[in-house]
Order: structure tokens, then sequence, then C-alpha cells
């Protein structure tokens, strides 16, 4: 069932340089019990388009005209970029959508203890009494598997090791059973032996919780791990989407091909590294047509720059946006 | 005939005091514990492990930017040799010359108020090695060309470029003086991963055109892979296995190393490695284990793992492993 729809979203940015577009027409849908990786460099808009489920970009935030975010919320639909005070966000912020950032260092509160932020979370979101929340809290922390949750609930976020931090903001993220959850490269500042621990951890309470997760990462192969379907991000645009094991064996997009042959590989380690030619262009230059014009190998001329190419299909549910996918293909 | 390193390390421990005490000695962190290594000259030599594992201090009393508290450094490069552990301030600044460092950050590297020019350029003055500002604009014309920054890039500020731009920038800046051993540390964390490989391929291409020999810091083993010649895993400031990459990747002989290499997540989604995946977080330096610092988190941890220390032996031809079962545990598998 499609619990979230976000239709053609654009986001622009006012600031003192000009407009910069940080998101350009972006549509996907997300389902119940289903992960959906969204993978791009830095500055390809992954993070923008995560905050706007929730409002959370700045203040010189524009949202397009045309753009529509549709949240089930019970019977009701809910549009979400239509709700402008801080009160009516509450249903969203922390009810149905909960986020893990990156850095677990800087989303919990530095003078308040672990338990405190996450009863508190529970007293709005919920109607639990305070000895509820708390039972709830210490229970969820046990459930993420840290020792001791009891001894945990009453430390400060600098008491805990990186891993273990990152273990409760997961927790307090659950707690409120959010029916989407927004995972801002959760393990991309954890060690890899941690790393893996935390992975296996998601998949695990994906199972048992059943809500959506949106996983944001430029990690293709934390991709491959945790996602059910994958969309490959290029300046604010989606330009490829469909099921991870069609999309990482046969990518269709230029940009997903070179973004793997980019990868260095265990498995081979004598090829050379392939790197993607060029540099991303600054958000304020940015290319007409196709916006990966500028460093793709297959552009061709008086096209790839001057009109946006469509979406085509190129297998079960697997769509790329390129003028030049039946090129690329045949080279897979 | 055997070939001289470029760099020894005999025994080398980097300790730390952790606060003050008004009388007697404060307790020591331990950051590096009893390392030795040699790097032979035009070597890529790695160094991985995860953070807190003490590598980035080692890579650093290379450079001697701390201080060494036991053991040597002994670097010869045929024409000059030093002992790091007792060098005198003249040959220091000399050594200084010859041993340079690439940052992590391009970001934070490169001062904002400076063109590309003089960035490149401070080196050169600063250690007096030109004398005249031509010969200044040469040389700087010359590194950058290397590194692909072109003349019209020098008079421009930092903030005009990229993140890859800016990391050749600092690698052009590092290597303006001419060293011949360079610490890379995560040089290569804080890149995308398009531009990722094109430093990478940057960095093999200098080393092989200006004889180089670097050292290679990272935590992330693909990349270590792919670029070094040879590699060496760290765990709470100790070796735990050294061996030339190809010998080390086919057959781990450490479980800490078989351990980071499961826990690499594969691209392909079919693949789960489950079996060989770490329980817990690596222990605190203060506060560091007994015995074999990785026991409470091996599995094939024994009664004698927590009492003795594994001695660092080699197991075979060039491949050097620091625990009590590595026979057992490479028959097993």
């Amino acid at each position: 069932m499609t619990i979230l729809s976000v239709q053609n979203l654009d986001v622009l940015f006012n600031t003192d340089d000009g407009i910069i577009t940080a998101v350009d027409d972006v549509s996907f849908d997300m389902k119940e019990g289903e992960v959906l990786g969204l993978v791009g460099e830095s500055g390809s808009g992954k993070s923008v388009t995560a905050k706007s489920l929730m409002q959370l970009n700045p203040a010189n935030t524009i949202y397009g005209e045309r753009s529509n975010i549709l949240l089930k919320n019970g019977d009701r639909e809910l549009d979400v970029l239509a709700l402008k005070k801080a009160r009516d966000m509450v249903v969203v912020r922390g009810g149905s959508i909960s986020m893990i950032f990156q850095e677990p260092m800087a989303s919990f509160a530095p003078a308040i203890t672990i338990g405190n932020q996450m009863v508190e979370q529970l007293m709005i979101h919920t109607k639990m009494t305070k000895r509820q929340a708390v039972e709830l809290s210490v229970e969820m922390l046990e459930r993420v598997g840290i020792n001791e949750p009891k001894k945990r609930f009453y430390q400060y976020s600098f008491e805990l090791s990186g891993g273990m931090r990152q273990r409760a903001m997961i927790a307090m993220a659950l707690s409120t059973k959010p029916k989407i959850l927004i995972a801002d490269e959760p393990t991309t500042a954890l060690d890899v032996t941690i790393q893996a621990q935390v992975l296996e951890l998601m998949k695990d309470l994906v199972k048992e919780f059943g809500m959506a997760i949106l996983f944001i990462t430029h990690d293709l192969g934390v991709i491959a791990q945790v996602a059910d379907r994958v969309s490959v991000m290029y300046l604010g645009r989606i330009v490829e989407s469909g099921p991870v094991r069609r999309v990482l064996h046969a990518p269709a997009h230029p940009y997903t091909k070179g973004l793997l042959n980019a990868l260095p590989k265990l498995d081979a380690l004598d090829e050379p590294l392939t790197p993607v030619p060029g540099d991303i262009p600054s958000p304020l230059e940015r290319p007409n047509g196709c916006v990966f014009h500028t460093r793709c190998p297959k552009a061709i001329v008086d096209l790839c720059n001057t009109s946006v190419p469509g979406s085509s299909n190129v297998g079960q549910k697997h769509i790329a946006s390129c003028f030049a996918i039946e090129n690329v293909c045949e080279t897979v | 005939m055997k070939e001289k390193p470029l760099v020894r390390i005999e025994n080398l421990s980097v300790d730390f005091p952790l606060g003050r005490k008004l009388f007697g000695k404060p307790p020591m962190l331990k950051a590096v514990n009893g390392v030795s290594m040699d790097i032979m000259p035009g070597q890529f030599y790695g160094l991985v492990g995860e953070s807190g594992s003490g590598k980035t201090t080692l890579g650093r009393a290379i450079l001697k930017a701390v201080p060494i508290s036991a053991g040597k450094i002994l670097f010869d490069d045929g024409k000059v040799s030093y002992d790091l552990s007792k060098i005198s301030q003249t040959n220091l600044k000399n050594y200084r010359k010859l041993a340079q460092l690439i940052f992590q950050d391009p970001y934070a590297a490169l001062s904002p108020r400076m063109t590309v020019r003089d960035i490149i350029a401070e080196p050169l003055e600063v250690m007096g090695i030109t004398k005249s500002r031509e010969e200044t604009d040469e040389r700087v014309r010359e590194i950058a060309s290397k590194c692909r920054l072109n003349l019209e890039h020098l008079r421009r500020f930092p903030h005009a470029f990229s993140g890859g731009q800016r990391q050749r920038i600092s690698i052009a800046r590092t290597l303006v003086c001419n060293p011949n051993f360079v610490v890379a540390d995560e040089s290569v964390a804080a890149l995308d991963v398009s531009i990722q490989a094109d430093i990478l391929n940057l960095l093999k291409s200098l080393q092989r055109q200006l004889g180089l020999t670097f050292m290679f810091i990272s935590h992330d083993l693909s990349v270590v892979a792919h670029i070094c010649d040879h590699v060496s895993v760290m765990y709470l400031g100790t070796l735990v296995e050294s061996a030339p990459t190809k010998k080390l990747f086919s057959n781990p002989l450490h479980p800490y190393t078989k351990a980071l290499l499961s826990s690499i997540p594969s691209l392909d989604p079919d693949d789960n490695k489950k079996a060989q995946k770490l329980e817990g977080e690596i222990p605190s330096p203060a506060n560091p284990p007994s015995g074999c610092k990785f026991h409470t988190r091996c599995i094939f941890s024994e009664d004698r793992c927590q009492r003795e220390v594994p001695e660092w032996r080699e197991f075979s031809h060039n491949h050097t492993v620091a625990c009590h079962l590595a026979e057992k545990i490479s028959s097993a598998s």
C-alpha cells in the first residue's frame, strides 16, 4: 500500500547569489515495509528531498507550485506542503515520519539525558503516561541491542560511543511507531564493523515494524545490502530508478554506470578505476538540457545539451531518463 | 641482495598523558604501542584500521609531528640518514623537505584568503628552497600542470573550486618541495566516489613519475586494496597483520582482518556474509584489554589470548601476524 507519494517536487533556494535549483521534478512513491534507497553525490539534492517531506528546509526555501507531497494519515490524505503552521506539522514531524541523522552526536541535545529526550517526544506524540513512556523507552533501547538499557537511559549522549548513539537514535525514532523512517546517511560516520551491525539491525526492524524507510546514502554497497528499490539522483533530478538488483546489475543511465565503474571493488583488484570525467558543476551554473551532459561520455551533440530527456521504461519497473539509453544498454 | 628500507620503524611507541597530576606521573594513553615496520623505496604502503586504532598518530610520528616516546624511526634515502628519535633541529628542517603530508579535508586545508598560486608557493618560501620569484613561479607552474591545474586556476581563490580540484591543489602544495616520502592521511575520505577514483589515479601516476614513496592511511579497505602494494592492519595501537596486498586480501590470517573484510557491504544484494560479523565495539585505548587486545571481540578467543600478548611473527614469507591461533585459523578455513 502506498503511504507516501511525492509528485513533481521542485525545491529552490533564494540565496544572495540568485535562485538555486536544488530539486527538480522529483516524483516517487513509498510503500509499507519497503526500503527505498536514494543515492547520489554531495550536492545532488538527496537530503533536501528528504527534508522536504517534513518541511525541514531553511526559511529561504521555495517549493514549486505544482509540487505535491501526499501522506496517508489514517483514512485521509494529507498534503504536507500545504501545512503552514508548526502546530499542524506535529502530525508529520515525529508523528507519521521520523528521521535519523548522519551525525548522532549533533542530533542529541548534550545537556538532557537520552532518556528524557526519548520520553519527551513520546509525551508529545502519543497519549502515554510518563510511566508508560519510560517503560517503552527502556524496552526500545534494549530492542536495538544496547546493553544495560536502564543505565543508558539516565546517561548523556557524550557518555555513549558512536555506534551506541546511533542505536539510541534509531530506538528514539522508532518508539513513536512512525509510518515512515527517513535515514539520512545513518552509517556514514561509523566504522565498517559498526556499520555492518547497524545495517543488520535496521533490516530486522523493518521486518518487525513494517514501516517504510527512505534510506539516503552515497555508498552503493550499503544500498545493495539494505534497499529494495533505488533511485539515483544527480543535480536535483532522479536519473534512474528501479529494483535494486536491476539497477546495480544492469544500470541504464550513463551516470549510474559511471558511479559503479569508479567504485573500487575487492574482487577485481587489477581492474583500473575509471573516474566519471570532469567535476560536478556548481549549483549556480546548472547545465541546460540533461543535467549530466557536461560529464557524459555518451552525450549526443545538439540534443542532450538542449532538451531534457523524459523517463523511459527499460525493464520491469526500471526507469531511466536518458536519450542514449539503447546505446548504454548495448555496452552493459 | 636485499634493498634497504626508506623508513624503518623499530618498536615505536607514542604515549599521551591523560590529564595532569601534582605528584608522580599521570596515567598514559598508549596511542601507538610497539610497532615495527619497513617501508621500501617506491612502495605504496597502506595502513588500515578503525577510528581510535592509532593509524593517524603513527603517520604523524613518522613525520615527527608528535613526540616519540620509545623506539626508533630511521629514515635513509641513500643520501642522508636520520634517526628521528634524536634528530637535531637543523636536520629536522632538512627532513621536512623530504617528508610531507597530504591532509584529509580539502575544504579545511586551504586558506580562503590566499590565491592558489600563493598556497602552492608557500612551502618553497618558508623553507627557502627557491632564490627568486621567477624560480618559485616556475616550480609552481611545473607542479600545477603535473596535478592537472592550469594557469588560469592559479590566479583564483580556493572557494571557486570543487572538492576534487581542491584536493589536487593540496597535493600540488605537498609535492612542490620535491619530497620523496609522502604520508597521505585519509586523503580521499572526504571526496565523492566519482572524484575519488580520479584522485587515486593521480596519486598513482605521480608516484611513478616522481619516484615517490607513499604511506596511505585509510579506513576504507577497498580503496587500500586498489592502490597499495603492501598493507598493514592496526588495532588499538598495535599492528595485527602485515602482508603484500594480494596476499592479505586472498589469505587473511588474523581474525580482525577477516572480520574487517567481511564487514564491507557488498555490491551484490544477494551476497550475505553474515558469518564473520564482529560483535561489540573497539575498546577505549585508555583502558585496553589484557593479553591480545582483540580477544574481547574475537570469536576464536581462548584462555591464552586473555593472558599472553601474541608475538609479532613472520607466518610465511613477507606475511607477518600477531595471533596465537594463526595456524589453527588458517588450516580451518
